[in-house]
């Protein structure tokens, strides 16, 4: 079985990671022949099942209560803990986000368990084990880049259960299944799984800040790296994003430099985005951006360096200073816009 | 009033600042060409220790970490900052370690400390980015964990208040000790080293513990106590595509933009 932990937003909604987790979750589920299951916690969760049939689950297991709302990390790890040691998954989804980052190594802990945190890819096969001689059928691959994304690593547990692995938001695509979808509600106790001692950490106050930013969901982006040279520079790119409709997107490189918000960072460590159009301005091209970008219909990279290894998948090349093109492209295309 | 808090650190390769000869032409890692430093968040959370030794001077800070001998040079940067006393756990048994044997590890380590009150460490090391030893040595040592803290509000007697910096916005959450608090990016930066304090501990050999000092179950450890297996690891192959190379002129790029006008792709 494979089980997805889900996460509620703000007003009381399945996040959408959780439903690409889903999505992902019933592929994984139809390689084994098994079954998808559902967690969620929170309260007030009145019909909350009927968000996630839809994505192909066949069993959506829901705990209400007041203490496990808002999040809180030892109320959800004694039911997701539990909830393993009596379901037995063979596999644990989460999203990679501040709720699943925070629970899911607790989870590993106390199951005595493998984790590989942040993947961009899951899939189904085989593993032999030289060493010992062994082999295994049906082993969860979580795939992610390491090392400053030099290097690209497959990582199993073929001995441990469940194999758990954290995924970022926008990683997987999200894909109804079948909006007729059938599959039953099973509503735990929660008083049987919290204590006393769960309530260690108390909220006090909560400041919950609407995404300004929204570039998950842009449909052309205008992106750019370290080579922006400065924050001011940054200011053409959004001139080029405005007239075009789309948003600004950057490198961890130009974030970690202040050329641009942290919501605006783009690849593994940050957002994962499928825009028509990426333009992509004084970006070189690690492997950790490209994992945020390289599924996007169409890319342009301007670029001083001719060997950018960024222009290796881009479908346009300009090769010349970003500060110099933008504003080029930003006339070019007020000239022919009807 | 005082406390006795143990930071976690790791002392780690500088993976933001990689050359062209990080990687050797096998594809494997050349550590020898990448600096190794104070793990960023680590510095963060040992200024938080240092804030509740400001207000309870009789507090004591112990900095500890995983590593090589030569992660002595991050003990001695922190004694020089204001910790108290630095312990390396040290043994060839502990490698291959996955983060849950590097927790377990450390966890037997902290126990071996005696008493404590509160743990800190930085969210994540940038050698790895995953974020899971805090959470997994706050379970094995059955304590209640406060994950990316920024400010440290107040600490009285058994209750401490912390904001919380999450995806979406900043919590307050009040906990009882003892705890464990990792420490995010977004917390002050960490005082600098003090110049007497530096020459006082400028030739300072930390105590080292090996893995029969801190008791553990042996086969927890290292590669043995590891569940996660690299399967395989690929040098990066950049997927090629027949791309177009656009000539940087006024009329190359115009033919560009009315191209992908046609096509709808901007409008």
């Amino acid at each position: 079985m494979v089980l997805i932990y889900c996460e509620l937003t703000e007003n009381a909604q399945i996040a959408d990671v959780s439903l690409e987790l889903c999505t992902k979750g019933r592929q994984l589920a139809d390689r084994l022949g098994s079954r998808l299951e559902a967690l969620v916690c929170g309260e007030s969760l009145n019909g909350i099942e009927k968000q996630l049939y839809p994505y192909g689950v066949d069993v959506v297991l829901k705990a209400d209560d007041p203490r496990l709302s808002p999040y809180r990390t030892l109320p959800h790890f004694a039911l997701l803990s539990e909830v393993i040691r009596e379901r037995k998954p063979e596999i644990v989804l989460m999203g990679a986000t501040c709720v699943g980052r925070d629970l899911a190594p607790r989870i590993a802990s106390r199951l005595r368990c493998g984790l590989t945190a942040d993947c961009t890819s899951l899939e189904i096969g085989d593993y032999e084990d030289k060493a010992k001689g062994k082999s295994y059928q049906n082993i969860l691959y979580q795939i992610r880049p390491a090392f400053g994304g030099n290097i690209i690593a497959t990582i199993v547990n073929p001995e441990t259960r469940p194999q758990m692995a954290t995924v970022r938001e926008g990683v997987m695509k999200k894909e109804l299944k079948d909006s007729g979808y059938k599959g039953e509600c099973v509503t735990l106790d929660a008083g049987r799984y919290l204590k006393k001692e769960d309530e260690a950490v108390r909220i006090v106050a909560r400041e919950i800040e609407q995404r300004k930013i929204n570039i998950k969901n842009a449909s052309i982006i205008v992106s750019g790296g370290y080579g922006m040279g400065s924050r001011e520079n940054f200011g053409m790119l959004h001139q080029l994003a405005q007239a075009l409709g789309g948003e600004v997107g950057a490198t961890r490189a130009a974030v970690d430099a202040g050329f641009a918000e942290g919501e605006r960072q783009i690849g593994q460590t940050g957002v994962t985005v499928r825009p028509k159009l990426y333009i992509a301005c004084g970006i070189s091209g690690a492997v950790q951006h490209r994992a945020g970008m390289d599924q996007s219909g169409k890319i342009i990279s301007i670029n001083t360096d001719p060997d950018a290894p960024i222009n290796a998948i881009a479908d346009y090349t300009i090769i010349g200073d970003a500060c110099k093109v933008v504003p080029q492209l930003i006339a070019c295309y007020n000239k022919n816009k009807k | 009033m005082s406390y006795k808090i143990v930071v976690l650190i790791k002392q780690v390769p500088d993976t933001q600042n990689v050359g062209p000869d990080a990687m050797n032409a096998d594809g494997t890692v050349n550590r020898a060409a990448l600096p190794a430093i104070f793990n960023p968040e680590d510095l963060k959370a040992l200024e938080m220790a240092l804030q509740v030794k400001d207000k309870y001077p009789e507090s004591r800070v112990t900095v500890l970490t995983m590593g090589p001998e030569r992660a002595a040079s991050i003990i001695r940067d922190a004694l020089s900052r204001g910790a108290d006393n630095g312990i390396i756990v040290s043994d060839i048994r502990f490698a291959g370690s996955d983060t849950l044997a590097t927790s377990y590890a450390l966890a037997c380590a902290i126990r071996k400390t005696g008493h404590y009150d509160l743990i800190f460490g930085g969210r994540q090391a940038i050698d790895g980015d995953t974020a899971q030893v805090g959470p997994q040595v706050a379970e094995k040592l059955d304590l209640p964990q406060v994950t990316y803290a920024e400010r440290l509000l107040s600490l009285k007697d058994d209750t401490i208040t912390l904001t919380r910096r999450l995806d979406n916005g900043v919590e307050t959450v009040e906990a009882t000790l003892p705890l464990l608090v990792t420490v995010t990016a977004s917390a002050p930066d960490c005082r600098y080293p003090h110049a007497h304090r530096l020459l006082q501990y400028a030739k300072t050999q930390p105590e080292i513990w090996n893995a029969d000092a801190i008791s553990p179950e042996m086969e927890r450890l290292g590669l043995k106590g590891s569940p996660t297996k690299v399967k395989k690891i690929d040098n990066v192959v950049l997927a090629h595509k027949e791309g177009v190379r656009i000539e940087n002129s006024d009329a190359a790029i115009g033919e560009l933009v009315v191209s992908l006008m046609e096509d709808h792709i901007i409008g």
